[in-house]
């Protein structure tokens, strides 16, 4: 690997950082090197202490733990508990909003409130929630309420699995997926995979179907539909990325995690101009607030806050030396930054009871005292300003357009009395448009940074193949400058472009952060929904794609793309290619179950190859691979179409 | 690329709303904001806000409400870099333009004198024709729903030359498309053109001119909107289904002349919204990717040769059409074209010269197919300005045909011969009348063609009951004054077996499901004395459709069981009724007003409903367009009797319907009748005077009031009690 990024910035920084010796992510994952064989590929078990256990994956003896579990076995045990930890992340995030929303709705003084009443009404409707002739207050705690059930229902069905189609419902019904309460499905899959439980890998992972069904239609979604109901639906917006947003002169505050909650009062308080005053009279030129990871994609999606950089960058971001606080929440957070932060002025500040940090200064922030606690942290930042020492803030910064909510896209394609995704099905059917890929997930060291997400998303915009991003890869192919409407002349294929000028858009549209994958799951339902490319998400000739995958959380992803018909492939690796039944099982025999199956294909160029002929595949059975003559309606015709 | 026509559509759209504003403001200024607005002779509010808001707007005032609708709507201007997606802000600039179009036309309506002339024709100094009436709205709107036009084009700026704005005129005309004329450019304008050419304009013959204003495209959307809202079964509010209706159903499109300024493409983009994709003559950029109209959303540069052809293309228009071997123009938009004294070459028939038309049946080697005979001088050996003698005898011959079909043939030669450019017929049988243009007859129309027109359109609508068809043109007196009678003979024979002909004599009736595309819940039961409420469909017309095409809207119904003969009501009759209107009527009684009456569809030639205080009824025609007794104009009682619900008290039906001896009888008939429109009343002044000799009544005809005498109901109880009309001493209606 000659580079550790495609990313200027990064590299400037790190090379900086080297001369200080100043330790980083990719320090620490070439000192892991070389890498456990087993762990890497799913073998090794360590569920029970009759072990650890590993399974020799030349076909050589150990071939069963102590137990006698075989390979598939112990791979699906992992597989299964990774979504598990995945599936339990996202829901976590979910139940904190609905909270939030439910204290919004009871308590008028509380720092937040409801902000999008038609997406309340929406989501209500899917609830059966009756939000005619009531406040919003009163629809929203019903909504909150009846959400938060979602979490300890014991049986029935998640709420938001209505919103699949219905052919996609009768398929989890058959199988038996259908997710009773979210973490009900969570603590199942972790009885079944402790020491003595399941011991069929095709019946652990159909409950690891289960389980991140829970998480896509249930925890994932709830946060992503409650937290546009409290801050927002995003519509399109212009933003800037890159360590290049740090300003020289203002006051830096870096909010890095997961949960809007927090990061929304930061952009609250941070405009209150007795802080910026405060900022002034510290010699500053004013507040400026960036973000890192998820959190950033929120409020980017809402605000236009700008974003300093993807989970790689986090430590960088502190190494210019301009970043007078960093404040965390949940996931993602490196508890290195604790280290770096000493080298630095910077003061890391942790806000959840969930997550702290060894010498990181820990302000509890709660719903119930939000903005005040926002302001403290505000504060923090502006009072440390003064320490701040030499800055090297690098030059990379991109413009970009961001915040394509499900809603957002069936404005674009056609105002507010025409608006639906009919122009996208359209232009899919007639070939303008190939397909469909959601690339998503997060950033490795072990490959170079960025290479991944951009190189896959140039090739698949090049074959006509519109792109749905969030989370880190989003940030990557943002820097990139993918997300500028003027890439659709420079990188799409001539129909894509075609399309793209049409709209306006980029041929890459930024759907938000990580627990929004569940827009793109209504998005799919959609389109499956409003005809001409099958009855099911597993028609359509979409895939989707995480060539930088690291977390728990990815693997929980895949696997509800993959429960609900989209074929997915990662980067990199997956930790199961210890047992080639269990490949078999996932990678081949699901799509007869689910008809989406995983995939994985470290190599770019192939990963692409893999999409675009699945894609292709999809629109051979849809009967729309080769251009069709034009229909001329007469009178009869016109009274057969649906007014 | 797009973003170009976006930004222009976008600013076009900021400053029609500007002007809106600017407008309003000094009309509400200068007359108050309770000044009332509305289109004239329509029954609708305002089409746009009422179709796509649901907004009832009738003040100036209320016009502030559309105001603030159209500013929400208004996008910013796409920047140079780095844009927003502006396709759906160029969708909602387009709504923002029909919302401030709307109200700068509602503005001209409060003028003194009107910028419009509001009838259906252009008239000497009056180019500009405004919104449609109501009653344009009914005979032309369900046009668009039946077929027989298939769309229309809004014609925005000006042709390269005169001769090429009657090209393109002509050649939409003959494919049956309503060609609508607004927005000039440099005070030139498609219609002036035409005007300047000597073209008859009005929407007798589809080429009508709205108005010079850009903002007068909105009565082409107005016109469509208020399709969906009358026909296509739409709420007013639901702006999805009128909309969608329009995409689906409507096939309209934009044919943008000459140069095309912000404001025109800011129509452009409102035409959008509605399924109409625009076609520019002059580079003005593409918006081909597909999905909110059926293919591209604008596509330019057209040559004016081809752009018709493409037009038609763009919007996934199909019309066939039967190509007729003439030299002149073919096509239904002229049969509302006259041939005017200083334009006329020939009069044929008509007073005084002797003259008919006459279909037979022979056996099939007895005709040769497409064998056409002059009989007498063609035109070319008649001098300009004759008057001359004209009989045209058609024989069919066929396995499919029956002596049945005949008449229904027959009727079609005015239809047919009218569609011919330059052509003028009038009348039928014995009394039937053509006079032929110095145009048409220089570009080479002769008598023979009648021939050519005749087997050309029956073989193309009729070719299912007929293999051959042979026609003789009569142009001397001698030969035409020995056949004449020979016709007449038969058309006696014709009238007095359909005369002859009752409910009671057959055991089939036959029912029109025709207009269930917007009906759906409506189903006509044509019987041999109660004829299609459209006028169009007699009983052997529904006879002879049914064998014409089996599975087509005209399905014999078996009467059944008798449930009430005087009411009219029978156990097999109900039972379909029930089934194909979709189990929303039970049953009804075909010969009673006030119980339980047939549905209609919202085609109906009149409506008849009770006056109480009279114990009689009215009857209005639809193109009366003043008051009635009953206290509402034609067009909202139309809103309460359409749509196939039973409405106890009113009925819609034909006007041949009121001659029936089952017209109204379970309530004693037509000599309830009190009051009638006075165009009506005159028109049928045979019919009734048949009537009172019928019943035994002395000077029937005077006893009925007209808008004349009487207004309101009071003032025709004072008329009739002082005339001693029949009603007053009839049985009670309730």
């Amino acid at each position: 690997m000659s580079k550790k990024s495609i990313d200027g910035s990064v590299n400037h920084l790190l090379e900086n950082n080297k001369q200080k010796s100043l330790e980083t992510v990719w320090d620490r994952s070439d000192q892991q090197k070389p890498r456990c064989g087993f762990g890497e590929r799913g073998l090794c078990c360590h569920n029970c202490y009759m072990g650890p256990c590993r399974i020799n994956p030349s076909g050589k003896k150990p071939q069963k733990g102590v137990c006698g579990a075989t390979a598939e076995v112990i791979v699906a045990r992992n597989f299964a508990r990774m979504i598990a930890g995945g599936a339990a992340a996202h829901s976590d995030h979910g139940r904190e909003v609905a909270k939030t929303l439910l204290l919004a709705a009871n308590n008028p003084d509380s720092s937040y409130s409801i902000k999008d009443v038609n997406k309340l009404n929406k989501v209500a409707k899917v609830l059966g929630i009756c939000f005619q002739d009531r406040s919003k207050e009163e629809i929203a705690a019903e909504v909150a309420e009846k959400v938060l059930e979602n979490f300890g229902k014991q049986d029935g069905e998640v709420s938001f699995i209505k919103m699949a189609p219905e052919t996609r419902q009768a398929r989890w019904g058959q199988l038996g997926i259908v997710p009773r309460g979210i973490d009900r499905e969570i603590v199942e899959m972790m009885h079944r995979t402790t020491m003595g439980v399941d011991h069929d890998h095709r019946n652990i992972m159909l409950h690891g179907a289960r389980t991140a069904l829970a998480d896509g239609w249930g925890g994932s979604m709830i946060a992503t539909e409650l937290q546009d109901i409290l801050f927002g639906t995003p519509s399109p917006l212009r933003g800037q990325v890159n360590l290049g947003v740090l300003s020289e002169t203002d006051v830096n505050i870096i909010v890095h995690g997961h949960e809007p909650i927090l990061s929304e009062m930061l952009v609250l308080a941070s405009q209150e101009q007795e802080l910026i005053d405060l900022a002034k009279s510290k010699g500053a030129t004013g507040i400026n607030l960036a973000g890192i990871c998820c959190t950033a994609n929120e409020i980017l999606l809402r605000h236009g806050v700008p974003i300093a950089g993807n989970i790689l960058q986090q430590e960088l971001a502190v190494s210019t030396g301009a970043v007078e606080a960093m404040v965390v929440d949940v996931q993602c957070i490196m508890p290195s930054l604790s280290e770096v932060c000493k080298c630095y002025h910077t003061q890391l500040i942790t806000t959840s009871t969930k997550a702290k940090i060894e010498g990181a200064k820990h302000l509890e922030f709660t719903e119930k005292n939000a903005l005040k606690n926002a302001k403290k942290i505000i504060k923090e930042a502006i009072l440390n300003f003064p320490n701040r020492g030499n800055v090297d803030i690098p030059k990379e910064k991109m413009d970009l357009i961001a915040g394509f909510s499900h809603e957002a896209i069936i404005y674009m394609l056609g105002g507010t009395f025409r608006g639906s995704y009919v122009p996208l099905n359209d232009n899919i059917i007639n070939g303008r448009i190939k397909g469909v890929a959601g690339v998503v997930g997060c950033c490795n060291p072990k490959v170079t940074h960025d290479q991944g997400h951009v190189s896959l998303v140039e090739e698949l915009i090049a074959n006509d193949i519109l792109v749905v991003q969030t989370g880190c890869s989003a940030i990557a192919c943002a820097k990139a400058g993918f997300l500028l409407p003027e890439s659709a002349d420079k990188y799409a294929g001539k129909g894509l472009a075609e399309v793209c000028n049409a709209v306006g858009m980029p041929p890459v549209l930024h759907s938000g952060s990580c627990v929004d994958n569940s827009r793109i799951l209504i998005a799919l339902s959609e389109m499956a929904k409003i005809g001409g490319l099958g009855k099911d998400i597993s028609d359509l000739p979409v895939a989707g794609a995480a060539p930088e995958w690291m977390s728990e959380k990815a693997i929980s992803i895949g696997q509800y793309f993959v429960a609900s018909g989209v074929f997915t492939v990662f980067g990199i690796g997956l930790p199961v290619q210890g047992s080639q039944v269990f490949c078999r099982h996932i990678f081949e025999e699901f799509e007869g179950l689910f008809g989406g199956m995983w995939a994985a294909e470290p190599d770019i160029k192939k990963m692409a190859g893999l999409i675009i002929n699945h894609i292709n595949k999809k629109r051979e059975k849809l009967g729309i691979s080769k251009a069709k003559e034009r229909v001329l309606y007469d009178m009869e015709m016109r009274r057969g179409l649906e007014v | 690329m797009s973003k170009l026509i976006a930004t222009r559509a976008i600013r076009g759209a900021h400053k029609l709303v500007t002007r809106a504003e600017k407008e309003l403001k000094k009309a509400i200024e200068k007359k108050g904001p309770q000044t009332k607005v509305e289109f004239p002779n329509t029954g609708y509010y305002l089409p746009i806000s009422h179709g796509i808001l649901g907004k009832k707007i009738d003040t100036l005032g209320g016009l502030t409400e559309l105001l603030e609708e159209a500013k929400k709507l208004l996008p910013p201007i796409p920047e140079k870099k780095l844009w927003l997606p502006y396709l759906g802000h160029t969708i909602d600039a387009g709504m923002a333009t029909l919302f401030a179009d709307e109200i700068i036309e509602a503005v001209k309506y409060t003028q003194d004198p009107l910028p419009y002339l509001p009838k259906p024709n252009p008239e000497e100094g009056h180019l500009w024709l405004g919104a449609a009436s109501d009653v344009i709205m009914r005979e032309r709107g369900i046009e668009f729903v039946d077929g027989t036009a298939p769309g229309f084009a809004v014609c925005v700026g000006y042709c390269p030359s005169n001769e090429i704005a009657v090209k393109i005129a002509r050649e939409l005309q003959e494919k049956n498309l309503y060609v609508f004329m607004s927005a000039e450019t440099e005070g030139k304008s498609m219609a002036k053109q035409l005007q300047e050419e000597g073209i008859q304009m009005g929407w007798e013959t589809r080429l009508v001119p709205f108005g010079a204003d850009v903002t007068a495209c909105i009565h082409s959307l107005g016109f469509a909107t208020r399709v969906a809202l009358s026909f296509g079964g739409a709420k007013p509010g639901d702006y999805q289904r009128v909309l969608h209706y329009n995409k689906n159903r409507v096939f309209a499109f934009v044919l943008a002349f000459g140069p095309v300024d912000d404001e025109k493409h800011a129509q452009a983009a409102g035409a959008i919204n509605y399924g109409f994709p625009t076609i520019a003559e002059t580079d003005i950029d593409n918006i081909l990717p597909t999905g909110i109209c059926t293919y591209e959303h604008v596509v330019s540069p057209v040559s004016h040769e081809k752009i018709v052809a493409k037009a038609i293309e763009v919007r996934g228009l199909k019309i066939t059409i039967t190509k007729v071997p003439i030299p002149v123009p073919f096509g239904p938009a002229f049969q509302g074209e006259r041939v005017r004294k200083e334009d006329l070459y020939v009069e044929l028939a008509g007073q005084p010269n002797p003259g008919f038309e006459f279909l037979t049946s022979k056996e099939l080697d007895e005709v040769e197919d497409g064998k056409i005979e002059i009989i007498g001088p063609e035109i070319d050996e008649v001098k300009e300005s004759s008057q001359i003698p004209l009989a045209i005898w058609v024989e069919v011959a066929g396995r499919e045909m029956l002596p049945d079909f005949e008449p229904i043939l027959e009727r079609q030669i005015h239809d047919f011969i009218n569609c011919a450019n330059g052509v003028f017929h009038m009348g039928q049988r014995d009394i039937n009348w053509v006079r032929i243009s110095k145009e048409a007859k220089q570009k080479g129309f002769k008598f023979k063609h009648f021939g050519s027109i005749l087997h050309a359109k029956l073989h193309g609508e009729y070719g299912k009951i007929f293999d051959k068809v042979q026609i003789k043109i009569y142009t001397r007196e001698k030969e035409i004054l020995e056949l004449i009678n020979v016709a007449r003979k038969v058309y006696y024979q014709r009238d007095a077996r359909l005369a002859d002909m009752t409910d009671e004599a057959v055991d089939t009736f036959y029912s029109c499901a025709l207009c269930q595309s917007f009906a759906p819940n409506h189903v006509c039961i044509i019987t041999p004395e109660r004829s299609g409420l459209c006028g169009a469909y007699n009983w052997l017309d529904g006879k002879a459709a049914y064998q014409i095409s089996p599975t087509g809207p005209n399905q014999p119904v078996k009467k059944g069981k008798v449930i009430d003969g005087v009411k009219g009501q029978w156990e097999d009759i109900n039972e379909f009724v029930f089934n194909s209107s979709h189990k929303t009527l039970e049953f009804f009684n075909a010969y009673s007003i006030v119980e339980h009456p047939m549905t209609s569809c919202g085609c109906f030639e009149c409506i008849s409903c009770v006056l109480p205080s009279t114990n009689g009824i009215m009857t209005v025609y639809r193109d009366y367009a003043g008051m009635t007794p009953i206290g509402m104009k034609f067009s909202t009682m139309a809103g309460t009797v359409g749509g196939g619900v039973q409405t106890p008290g009113f009925i819609g039906h034909s006007k041949q319907y009121i001659w029936s001896k089952k017209f109204i009888s379970a309530e004693g008939g037509a000599k309830r009748i009190v009051w009638m429109n006075r165009n009506l009343k005159e028109e049928m002044e045979p019919v009734l005077r048949e009537i009172g000799e019928r019943e035994g009544i002395e000077n029937f005809y005077d006893k009925i009031a007209d808008e004349t005498a009487a207004i309101t109901e009071e003032e025709v109880f004072k008329y009739i009690t002082k005339m001693n009309h029949p009603a007053l001493s009839m049985a009670p209606l309730f």
